[in-house]
């Protein structure tokens, strides 16, 4: 087989659809088209039957039954539902609400939100391995905390949280536990009830399904109950009005199958490739270091640091290869990323961080051809480095007083 | 973000990279920037008695940008006095590489490098005369 380029290697930013994924839809456009909503008609009925197929499919990837699946229009959505509607529905109760800070931003936007309405919010400091401890969620709780959201597994450097153990502390005291679980869900093992999690987010592009549908778990025992953001038609019991739609929730119930049965398999897999990338580069390349825990991450994520080389420029060196990097010259506001800072990255370092994130349709033969380009062009660019040349004769660059601009 | 050709052109074939020897009197070494903030130059001019600029070179840790930028200026200054080189505007490099707004302290950046190489060079013949 020939390489094809470019090559993908960004599976945290979004997936492909797969194959099978795409099939199951397809008649959903054009033949099965009704509105689930419709209960006067066959048009209707079949359409419900579908959603109702896949939202027992959704289900089970997580442990959950069928009925506790709420769709949505992506997990930024279930994000904001998931907090908003919490907290507001239990504001009589109290108005304190813990996070993490290497949360993603749909839920430290939405939680600085609510600080504005007058909640109080705490986000947890991480471990240099990127983890939430269950201890520091079980220091910060009061009495007045009502909801606790901890993500899965981090989208950045591919850390996964001690869910379960975080679960039974924010039980403890009765607060509502919302997981976003975009990342991890069909990635690694996540059961609501082992963790004990009242609320949990999903997505269907993170997993080889398509974009723009999404879904959050709501427990039904004890039931949840959450204010709905949407209102209109009274949907999805009320939780969340709007047309459903039927062939992006058929294509995320495909989905969540596929990432149920194949996970174990898939898994094996990505973390061979993962460990020839990483091996392949570290054993290359000097002066690399891997942000967070190695142990509890991701089987299809590295996040590599690779010092006096600027991250951005070696986006462009590696013009042929979709990745992403922790610097700030890939962002608007010119500061490098907020996870890595927050694990205790030195700005300098997290200015050259490249994330790797490798998914079902990559390949061993992309993976070699990667970490040759990544070597020679590393070597290339540091031939261009000042700090680099710096570093080579014995000057410590901490030792210099630079011009912060 | 899409880049300019000339951009691109520049990174994949940077002019002028390298150093001279910063003790040589005849040098001057500007090196401006943070790694902190992900952008470091150092431009080093290489300056006759006659006060021509008769060599550049220069190393950049930093984006495509910043070190298309730095390229740009070696390949300007060459050949130019010592009062050309200070005239030279950032501006005029974000012209000539197309850089967006979000890539202009780039520019700054390289047109500080020129400015802090001459004065460098300046302390030093100051100190030998």
């Amino acid at each position: 087989m020939t390489l094809k380029l470019p090559i993908y290697m960004d599976n945290h930013a979004t997936t492909p659809v797969d194959p099978r994924v795409l099939e199951a839809m397809l008649p959903y456009f054009t033949q099965v088209f009704g509105n689930a909503a419709s209960r006067s008609h066959s048009f209707g009925w079949t359409a419900e039957k579908a959603v109702e197929a896949a939202r027992d499919q959704v289900g089970a990837l997580i442990g959950a039954s069928g009925k506790e699946i709420v769709w949505t229009s992506g997990a930024t959505e279930s994000d904001n539902l998931a907090i908003k509607g919490a907290a507001e529905f239990q504001k009589d109760r109290g108005n304190h609400i813990i996070t993490a800070q290497t949360e993603h931003k749909a839920v430290l936007d939405t939680c600085k939100r609510l600080e504005k309405e007058g909640f109080e919010v705490t986000y947890l400091p991480v471990g240099k391995d990127g983890r939430v401890s269950a201890e520091s969620v079980r220091a910060a709780m009061t009495d007045k905390t009502t909801v606790v959201s901890i993500m899965l597994a981090n989208n950045e450097i591919g850390t996964v949280n001690p869910i379960n153990e975080i679960g039974a502390v924010v039980k403890e005291k009765g607060a509502v536990f919302h997981v976003d679980a975009v990342q991890g869900a069909g990635k690694v093992p996540f059961d609501v009830n082992a963790a004990r999690v009242d609320l949990a987010s999903l997505s269907a592009h993170k997993m080889y399904g398509p974009k723009g549908v999404g879904a959050l778990y709501v427990r039904r025992k004890p039931r949840v109950r959450i204010t709905a953001q949407i209102d209109g038609g009274g949907h999805e019991r009320g939780m969340r009005s709007g047309t459903l739609n039927v062939p992006a929730i058929v294509g995320f119930g495909k989905a969540a199958e596929i990432g149920r049965t194949e996970m174990a398999s898939e898994a094996a897999r990505l973390l061979a490739l993962r460990e020839r990338l990483r091996q392949g580069i570290q054993s290359q390349v000097e002066h690399t270091f891997v942000n967070g825990s190695m142990e509890h991450r991701l089987p299809g994520n590295i996040n590599i640091s690779f010092a006096y080389v600027e991250g951005e420029a070696m986006l462009m060196a590696l013009k042929d290869v979709a990745v992403s990097s922790g610097s700030a010259c890939t962002s608007a506001s010119l500061e490098p990323s907020y996870v890595l800072r927050a694990i205790g990255v030195d700005e300098e370092l997290a200015h050259t961080s490249i994330r790797f994130g490798l998914g079902r349709f990559n390949t061993e033969e992309e993976v070699d051809y990667v970490t040759a380009l990544v070597v020679g062009k590393v070597k290339k660019l540091r031939e261009l480095s000042p700090l680099y040349e710096m570093a080579q004769q014995g000057i410590d660059l901490k030792s210099i007083v630079w011009a912060a601009h | 973000m899409a880049y300019s050709e000339k951009v691109i052109e520049h990174y994949e074939n940077p002019r002028n990279v390298g150093s001279f020897d910063k003790d040589d009197p005849s040098v001057g070494t500007g090196l401006v920037g943070a790694p902190a903030c992900g952008d470091v130059m150092k431009l080093q001019l290489k300056i006759s008695d006659l006060g021509i600029i008769e060599d550049a070179k220069f190393k950049t840790f930093g984006c495509g940008s910043a070190i298309a930028s730095s390229s740009l200026a070696t390949e300007w200054v060459k050949g130019m006095s010592i009062d050309q080189a200070m005239a030279i505007k950032n501006t005029q490099i974000v012209e000539e590489l197309n850089l967006p707004p979000v890539k202009i302290h780039c520019s700054v950046l390289a047109e500080d490098a020129i400015k802090s190489a001459i004065a460098d060079y300046k302390a030093k013949r100051q100190k030998t005369t």
